[in-house]
């Protein structure tokens, strides 16, 4: 056990220098690191909790989605019947399904296969999953009833969360944000983590929010008041509010879109030029531009309602044909609202709704406490457990401290290769590993007391001690680590910060235990031919 | 230079005996900490109860607790905590999970921020929805279970089975009782507690692993030891290792209790109780005799006589040597 070819030697110094080299870029500011080259710039990452910053995790609302997908299938069912020229009536949606009842029997069987059209098989040509997108059942009495399948709605969620992503990514990015992350998590779930955020509600504010832009024509000939006091709205009409000075106001809105907020190209915010208050302008594309023209033109004198996520933000009455293809939305906004609105309408709607499920956001003042604090209490930690090996073991105390000391060297090495995050949990983790990276040695050192009491001669204990201990530190560690492994599987944040760091610290103790210490022992035993062993 | 010695070189504390003592009071702690878990409960953090949390520093330099308790009462958001959470400026608030979904969450710490103003800096808020505090603590009980059981098919694949299932009563026995410290002192129960909780797991199996290492290792060195003097030499002959490695454990966990600021607090004081205290007490006073019970070592007579070969006869286990081992060597 005690004796290393030169080779061997080398190899495993050159691992463990070269691992701590790895640690090198955490010792420099952000700025100089840029400058080095590509391969030499991986450094830990400080968790949210360290640097300050927002965790969001968001969820597709499933229920709009559903919706959405019902009410489509009602209008597949709608111009499928029309255009068969079949007799249709009660088509509704009930609960999750829609059902039509066919007017004449004698249609019934046509109609019934030409429904049964409408359910395609999922995942395309080459996902041949077998599932289909609706379920089409005949229930008797002529009537029919579709259901959107499970897989169909899982198959949605998931293409809504892949749009929506972008456009979250592209709303953050304008709010000016460093290193933001966005990324899928599960089925139905997009977190957002950004780093060092002054403000998290703006944050949240414009992740929650649909930005829906609408461009409808108010209902004049009916009055507002009557339809909220009767609580009879007109068929074609919704009923909305504007809120203006903290009170809200009912608007009959047509349910026709004139123009929607897919066809604007751009939205800035500014200043009316001539009450000085705060507003957003808007760009359409030709297509959002001819038809606005169009509309603009026929209505002249009549209001239209900017319509977004379903409130008013306002009602203005058209006094002239729009025919440039911009405008503006005036309402009562502060130049922060106006600004989060351009952003919003640059960035796009969202193609379903989002709720925030959980958010965790620490403010920069915590985060530089808690490094402080980690650190005070490494430093503590690692002054207390070198003082104690050496005075219980002496010159292999001093042995071990060496051990230790590269031990959590090459722990901010690996964290470095692996640009791993750095939580507080994490610190306590890298502690915690060197109280337990010292037992490896102690392990080793009181064997060799314990042979050395039976009687063996100093080289030769020495040998046995390691030889016999190395099985049990193997043995022992490994339980460790696998509830580190099953801690960093379930865990998320600063807790799988904690089993990141207390995985790699047993990894790396394992690596010290089993050559570095070794290796200094061996050299020692070398160099001094000790008769007595001194622990 | 004088080395320390914690535990002397030949210590021969009989173990063995005191299990008529440690197995009963075990059992007792152990009902009484399930007594505990059922009535006293747990003081299930936001992680797995949902609601809101919110952590302010009152620029003043000290916070007015009263004050803002009947502010925030007035609210109507429920039951509403305050805490004095490390220095005197410094409050936790926490609000209890509000009806009506995902966005009511949100709508209570507006109107925290509204009610409280700019008197105070807001260094910390979480928010966990029903759905999500849900999912975290199936998330964690899993996770408790699944380390559980990788340990044990690892434990049984390098042990015997008698050798698994001993760890794993220890194991569940370090559980409950650190259940019931966390019970009685009413500590946050949140996802930092399952880390703290997998790593005593972790910990006391390490030290289980080493004691049945070398219960392992007698077994096969000396046939003619009687199982309960078997075990008390193991355990004296490790007794030492397990000493000097729970002061080294004992006090990286004290820096980080003195120093580590409250946000970790709980974690490293679970860790303290269950790996220090626990677990050391566990590894020596249970998992060790329990073996007997387990039935390891039965097929051992008194009239078998196998010396081990010479090339391979280690030292004898430390000064405890039993007449019989001492015969074994030539």
């Amino acid at each position: 056990m005690l004796y290393f070819s030169r080779w061997k030697a080398i190899a495993i110094v050159a691992i463990a220098v070269i691992v701590c080299l790895c640690a090198v870029p955490n010792f420099f500011s952000p700025q100089t690191v840029a400058r080095w080259p590509e391969w030499a710039q991986r450094h830990v990452v400080l968790g949210l909790d360290l640097q300050g910053g927002s965790h969001i995790l968001l969820e597709v609302d499933a229920n709009d989605v559903r919706q959405q997908k019902l009410d489509q299938v009602r209008d597949d069912v709608r111009r499928v019947l029309r255009d068969a020229k079949i007799g249709y009536t009660g088509l509704v949606i009930r609960g999750d399904t829609v059902e039509v009842r066919i007017r004449e029997g004698s249609d019934f069987q046509t109609a019934y296969s030409k429904l049964r059209e409408l359910s395609v098989p999922l995942g395309g040509l080459l996902g041949g999953t077998g599932q289909r997108s609706l379920a089409v059942s005949d229930t008797g009495n002529a009537l029919v009833r579709l259901t959107v399948t499970e897989a169909a709605m899982t198959e949605r969620i998931r293409q809504v969360v892949e749009q929506t992503i972008p456009i979250i990514e592209k709303r953050v990015n304008e709010l000016g944000l460093v290193e933001p992350t966005v990324q899928r998590q599960g089925i139905d779930r997009i977190l957002v983590q950004v780093p060092g955020l002054g403000d998290p509600e703006a944050l949240l504010r414009i992740l929650g929010k649909t930005a829906k832009l609408e461009f409808r024509l108010v209902d004049v000939s009916n009055s507002p008041q009557d339809a909220v006091q009767q609580g009879r709205v007109p068929p074609d009409d919704d009923l909305l509010y504007e809120t203006r000075g903290g009170q809200k106001y009912p608007v009959l809105v047509q349910k026709q879109v004139m123009v929607s907020g897919a066809d604007l190209t751009d939205a800035q915010p500014g200043f009316d030029q001539r009450s000085g208050e705060p507003i957003v302008t808007f760009r359409f594309n030709t297509a959002g531009a001819r038809r606005f023209a169009q509309v603009s033109q026929e209505n002249v004198g009549r209001p239209f309602a900017i319509v977004l996520d379903g409130e008013v933000i306002s009602a203005p009455v058209i006094r002239e044909a729009i025919l440039g293809g911009s405008g503006q939305i005036s309402g009562s906004f502060t130049v922060e609202s106006a600004n989060e609105l351009a952003i919003l309408l640059r960035a796009g709607a969202l193609p379903a709704k989002l709720t925030p499920i959980e958010q965790r956001v620490v403010g920069p003042g915590l985060g530089q406490d808690s490094i402080q604090k980690g650190k005070l209490a490494s430093y503590a930690g690692a002054v207390l457990v070198v003082v104690f090996m050496f005075a219980t073991y002496g010159l292999f105390g001093l042995f071990a401290n060496i051990a230790v000391a590269i031990n959590v060297a090459m722990i901010f090495g690996v964290l470095s290769l692996l640009n791993a995050t750095l939580t507080l949990p994490g610190i306590a983790g890298i502690v915690l590993t060197v109280g337990i990276a010292v037992d490896s040695n102690v392990l080793i050192y009181e064997r060799i007391r314990e042979e050395v009491r039976g009687g063996r001669s100093a080289i030769s204990a020495i040998d046995a001690g390691f030889s016999r201990a190395l099985a049990t530190i193997l043995d022992s560690n490994i339980t460790t680590f696998i509830a580190a492994a099953v801690l960093f599987v379930i865990g998320t944040g600063p807790v799988r910060g904690f089993a990141v760091t207390l995985g790699i610290g047993i990894a790396t103790s394992l690596f010290t235990a089993f050559t570095l210490t070794r290796l200094i022992v061996a050299s020692w035993v070398q160099w001094q031919r000790p008769k007595t062993v001194p622990i | 230079m004088r080395l320390l010695r914690i535990v002397p070189d030949d210590t021969k504390f009989d173990f063995m005996r005191f299990r008529r003592i440690s197995f009963p009071m075990s059992a007792a702690l152990s009902i009484l900490a399930i007594v505990l878990y059922f009535t006293h409960g747990l003081n299930f953090g936001i992680d797995f109860q949902g609601g809101t949390l919110i952590e302010i520093q009152a620029k003043s330099g000290t916070a007015d607790l009263q004050r803002m308790r009947t502010t925030l009462s007035a609210l109507g958001l429920g039951e509403v905590q305050l805490q004095q959470f490390g220095g005197p400026a410094d409050v936790l608030i926490r609000i209890a999970q509000q009806p009506g979904g995902e966005t009511a969450q949100q709508a209570a710490v507006e109107k925290v921020r509204g009610a409280l103003g700019s008197d105070v800096d807001y260094r910390r808020i979480e928010v966990v929805g029903p759905r999500v505090s849900g999912e975290l603590l199936y998330k964690g009980i899993l996770g408790v279970f699944a380390a559980i059981a990788a340990i044990l098919v690892y434990l049984w694949f390098r042990f015997e089975w008698q050798f698994a299932l001993g760890a794993m009563i220890a194991n569940v026995h370090d559980l409950v009782l650190t259940l019931g410290f966390m019970s009685v002192t009413q500590i946050d129960f949140d996802l930092t507690s399952i880390a703290a909780l997998l790593t005593i797991l972790g910990y006391s199996l390490n030290d289980t692993v080493v004691i049945y290492d070398r219960i392992r290792e007698m077994l096969r060195r000396y046939k003619r030891l009687s199982m309960p003097d078997l075990l008390n030499v193991s355990i004296n002959s490790t007794l030492s290792r397990s000493i000097i490695t729970h002061v080294t454990v004992a006090m990286s966990l004290l820096a980080l209790l003195l120093f580590g600021g409250p946000a970790i607090h709980s974690f490293t004081a679970t860790m303290m109780f269950g790996v220090v205290l626990v677990g050391t007490y566990t590894s020596v006073f249970i998992a060790s005799p329990i073996l007997i019970y387990l039935g390891v070592g039965t097929g051992r007579t008194e009239h078998v006589e196998t010396p081990a070969p010479a090339t391979d006869t280690p030292a004898p286990p430390a000064k405890a040597s039993p007449p019989a081992a001492a015969k074994a060597r030539p």
